[in-house]
């Protein structure tokens, strides 16, 4: 995407007169606040700005900002979105989509989306249910959820989102909570991504599956569970406060990730891996962790642009163009023609 | 051809054995292997025969296998032509010249030959290895099982490898050539220039011009053959003079050709650029084949994951401000129909063009059939109304793309575009329009508004359309969604009036479109029968209307483009007969739309063999609603519904 002219906005810009209808204490909340904030901090244009979604809680969120937003059909956003961006590349594309709509439904455009890089940001809210159709278990919920569809327990394995969006060719991925502080940081790194930006957003139902992120998510003992990532810098979370401050590093016999404490905060003397959002082995590591045994990685995981599909489509699109002429007449009298008159057939 | 429409055209009889006097038209068959370059040679001889400025038709019938096992009865390509100085509708019923490249294409194609037609056989292929493949025990050309049929049968595989042997080929390389030989005779016989071929072989070729020289050198012995060889036999010479056609410039089109075309002046026509968005399935990916090639035309092309993705980017390309267009073939379709409704929901242009194969499900992939119109017309979930228009061949494919762009952008709406295997497929002599002749009809963007004014998204204007507005217009961002929405306001709004305002507003927007008024193909506007056709059918109804209209039978045909809504005037010309005839390649779709909406006794007759309608099956079909005919004396056949072809014989 080229460089927007920046432009004021507040928060009250991108608000719509829609009531907002999600449960109260829903995670959708916050996270539209979060962006509602983010939007004016970019210098974002609500003319030139659209929001796409597909179906489901996560889904309804273009209703609620005020710029251009296209509500479509189950799964189908990455695809509409591709078009939109296809037709108009100067728009700032964002797609809202959730762990069913974008995982299940939509996993395949999902992939496709990633792996052609078009360039706009993709949040995908991750509750680990359906909430619009009252609670059923979805393609990220743990092995032995029960819902209404799954009584006596889920048996099938999760998707892990972030390895899903690694493994279709993402070349940006990220995490987030919805009620995190740190959330804006993340939309602003995905905006700045020139191509698919990927984010995953831990998202709170409190109707069909209240706190089931709060091993990690609850403000209480955070500092243990998260590990915020930042590029160039340590990988290290906890604190002296909390029971010691702690690092990850690389065990070059296993070449897995581990925890090991770091003394003093010494995190080189300790051995503790920087974070390089470029290297897509680490990326793969960070977004395997088993949560528990280690913390859950948050932030910018992996950020390493490439070309983007819309540029590439347009680029060849002119250099195919060049130096010819859109004559209509000229090309329905191509290919080999000949001419009537009277009886006459001459060969043109 | 369809597309002139000529009135008191000459007509030839189908039980005129060929080659008595020099006949006004011919059908000729190229039958062989998949993998014997049976649709090159049919397509060169079809430009050739354009350009000696014979009227014609092709019908190109080929296996879905690309290459079948060799030999084998289901892995026979075949590509008739019909072709001669009088005005050609269709492809001819029975061929007068077989030329069949193995055992499996006689056995194959035997069936369809005229009585006293011509058989060109290549003996060198009628090994015992090829008959087994066929299923022949013997050899039909010597256990005198052809002996109603003129049989040349020769050694064109030897001959071939003979007139390429200077080029240096293994055996297998200089029996690729055998095609052009067999052109090379065919052009001899009906007094064809070689030149037009002889350079696309070259073109083609350039990079191995041992490859192009063999090719030639096959093709001049071939006409060589015909030329000089001492043959009594049935082979010879047939001039074709010149059709009286229309003076112009012309060439040869197919359908899908045509429609792509369409499709691009119909996006210039109304001022915006055009988006595609498809997925590969035949017969529709030759559409994305040639607007991949139009981009300096404003076209951009997506290839998408799957016939979803395919029109839910055309669907993101229009709220964008691009014409969106998609096309695939029934299964396609069927997966895009949630779309389709999204489409009518949100009010967006959008073109999905239908190229209609044989089914259900996978059905018959290359064969041509035309039932796909419930799924047009009703196949969605809820009131869903959309615009339905089919084109009748491969020249007005053109201008139905064009009228699928004007609906579509003039009424904000998607339009189903129909086409069939047939058309997709078939050459005819097209004479190329003068694009100035086509009114324009500027989409028109909203970008702004008087001071003071809310904007409504869904405000409509005196034809029912909302407005289009682009993202990127300041003071004009809305949402749109599938989401039954507010009549004027486009917000959310399930109140219970409102829905019900929302559904008569879709409803009469679609009804309301400008239909041109039905006009009469052939005919007078009443009598004895109407015969009432749409989509690929035209050709052979209109021949066979015009048998019987040369007999002086009050019938007229009846050639239907808008299939939703119906024109107008339909059920009031309808009216104006004591019955009326519905021909159409499915189990009477056409007929139940016409039932329904004109509440008309249509009669229906069907077909849903994978293959275009006879002539004769049709006129045999029409003669049983005269009473006076041959066979017929005193109606002693009830005028029927039955479905061809006949089930009793």
């Amino acid at each position: 995407m080229n460089e927007l002219t920046k432009i004021e906005t507040t928060l009250k810009d991108w608000e719509t007169d829609q009531e907002v209808r999600w449960c109260p204490g829903c995670g959708d909340y916050a996270i539209l606040k979060a962006v509602q904030r983010t939007l004016p901090q970019l210098g974002c244009d609500p003319k030139n700005t659209v929001f796409v979604s597909g179906i489901g809680c996560s889904s309804r969120f273009p209703y609620y900002i005020e710029s251009y937003g296209f509500h479509t059909i189950h799964g189908r956003a990455p695809a509409v979105a591709t078009g939109v961006k296809l037709a108009n590349p100067e728009l700032d594309v964002w797609m809202v989509t959730g762990d069913g709509d974008g995982l299940s439904i939509g996993g395949n455009h999902l992939m496709h989306v990633l792996r052609r890089n078009v360039n706009m940001q993709i949040m995908l809210f991750n509750n680990e249910i359906y909430g619009l159709t009252k609670g059923q278990y979805s393609p990220t919920s743990r092995v032995d959820t029960r819902s209404p569809s799954t009584p006596l327990g889920s048996v099938d394995s999760p998707a892990n989102p972030c390895a899903f969006a690694l493994g279709s060719g993402a070349r940006f991925v990220a995490r987030g909570i919805d009620v995190s502080k740190n959330l804006p940081d993340v939309l602003k790194a995905a905006h700045a991504h020139q191509g698919a930006a990927f984010i995953e957003i831990f998202q709170n139902c409190i109707v069909y599956n209240k706190d089931v992120f709060d091993d990690f998510a609850k403000p209480k003992g955070a500092d243990q569970q998260q590990l915020w990532l930042t590029h160039g810098e340590p990988m290290l979370f906890g604190s002296e406060k909390t029971g010691g401050i702690r690092g990850l590093k690389l065990n070059p016999v296993s070449f897995a990730l581990e925890v090991v404490d770091v003394p003093d905060g010494d995190a080189e003397a300790a051995g503790v891996l920087v974070h390089d959002a470029t290297n897509k082995t680490l990326a793969h590591m960070l977004v395997e962790l088993p949560f528990g045994e280690f913390p859950m990685p948050l932030g910018v995981v992996y950020d390493n642009p490439g070309p983007t599909y819309e540029a590439a489509v347009h680029e060849e699109k002119a250099r195919a163009s060049k130096g010819k002429e859109a004559s209509l007449a000229k090309l329905l009298a191509k290919g080999q023609t000949w001419t009537v008159s009277g009886t006459a057939q001459d060969p043109v | 051809m369809a597309t002139q429409r000529a009135e008191n055209m000459a007509d030839n009889t189908p039980d005129q054995a060929p080659n008595e006097a020099a006949p006004d038209a011919v059908v000729v068959r190229f039958a062989g292997d998949s993998g014997d370059g049976m649709q090159l040679t049919g397509g060169q001889f079809t430009l050739s025969t354009a350009l000696a400025g014979n009227d014609l038709a092709t019908f190109p019938d080929f296996p879905a296998e690309i290459r079948a096992p060799q030999g084998t009865l289901f892995g026979v390509s075949a590509f008739q032509i019909n072709f001669g100085s009088r005005q050609i509708n269709t492809a001819g019923d029975a061929p007068d010249v077989l030329v069949a490249m193995n055992p499996a294409a006689l056995k194959v194609n035997l069936s369809a030959l005229k009585p006293g037609g011509l058989i060109i056989a290549d003996t060198g292929e009628f090994t015992k290895r090829n008959l087994d493949k066929a299923e022949y025990e013997v050899s039909p050309i010597d256990d005198g099982s052809l002996a109603k049929f003129d049989v040349l049968a020769f050694d064109i595989s030897e001959l071939t490898i003979e007139a390429v042997k200077e080029f240096g080929l293994g055996k297998k390389d200089a029996l690729r050539s055998k095609n052009m030989w067999t052109l090379g005779l065919a052009l001899w016989m009906f007094d064809r220039e070689r030149q037009p071929i002889i350079d696309w072989l070259n073109a083609k070729f350039a990079k191995k011009p041992e490859i192009a020289g063999a090719n030639i050198a096959a093709l001049n012995a071939g006409h060589a053959y015909g030329e000089t060889a001492e043959l009594s036999g049935p082979l010879k010479q047939v001039a074709m003079p010149p059709l009286e056609q229309s003076p112009g410039l012309y060439r040869t089109i197919t359908g899908a050709e045509s429609v792509s075309l369409g499709l691009v002046a119909g996006a210039q026509l109304a001022e915006v650029d055009m988006f595609f968005g498809g997925y590969p399935i035949t017969p529709a990916s030759a559409i994305l084949h040639h607007l991949v090639r139009l981009k300096e035309f404003g076209v951009t092309t997506f290839q998408a994951e799957d016939e979803i993705a395919a029109i839910c980017s055309a669907i993101g390309a229009s709220y964008a401000g691009q014409l969106g267009v998609t096309s695939s073939s029934g299964p396609g379709i069927a997966l895009k129909t949630e779309a389709l409704g999204l489409a009518i929901m949100v009010e967006l242009p959008l073109v999905i063009v239908n190229s209609q194969r044989g089914g259900p499900s996978t059905g018959l992939p290359t064969k041509t059939e035309q039932s796909d119109l419930y799924q047009a017309v009703y196949g969605r979930n809820g009131d869903a109304p959309m615009p339905v228009i089919a084109a009748c061949s491969p020249g007005d494919a053109f201008d139905v793309g064009i009228e699928a762009c004007r609906i579509a952008t003039q009424y904000m709406t998607p339009v189903m575009l129909l086409t069939d295997g047939y058309i997709a497929n078939a050459a005819e002599p097209w004479k190329v329009p003068d694009p100035a002749s086509y009114q324009p009809f500027p989409a028109k963007f909203l970008d702004g508004l008087p001071e003071g004014e809310e904007f409504l998204p869904y405000k409509r204007d005196e034809k029912g359309a909302r407005p289009w507005v682009k993202p990127g217009t300041p003071d004009l961002m809305h949402r749109v969604g599938g989401i039954e929405k507010n009549a004027t306001t486009g917000n959310i709004d399930y109140a219970p009036d409102n829905h019900q305002r929302m559904t008569e507003l879709r409803r009469d927007k679609v009804l309301n479109i400008d239909v041109p008024d039905q006009q009469v193909d052939t005919g007078e506007t009443e009598g004895e029968l109407a015969v009432v056709g749409w989509g690929s059918t035209y050709g052979p109804i209109r021949q066979a209307v015009n048998r019987w209209r040369d007999k002086g039978r009050a019938v007229s045909h009846i050639h239907v483009r808008h299939i939703w809504p119906l024109p107008a005037n339909l059920g009031e010309l309808l009216q104006g007969f004591t019955h009326v005839l519905v021909p159409e390649m499915n189990t009477g779709q056409f007929k139940t739309v016409l039932r329904d909406q004109l509440l008309v006794d249509a009669d229906s007759l069907t077909k849903t063999s994978g293959q275009p309608f006879q002539i004769a099956e049709l006129e045999a079909e029409i003669g049983k609603y005269f009473d006076n005919v041959p066979d017929n004396e005193g109606g002693k056949v009830p005028a029927n519904k039955q479905q061809l072809p006949s089930t009793e014989a």
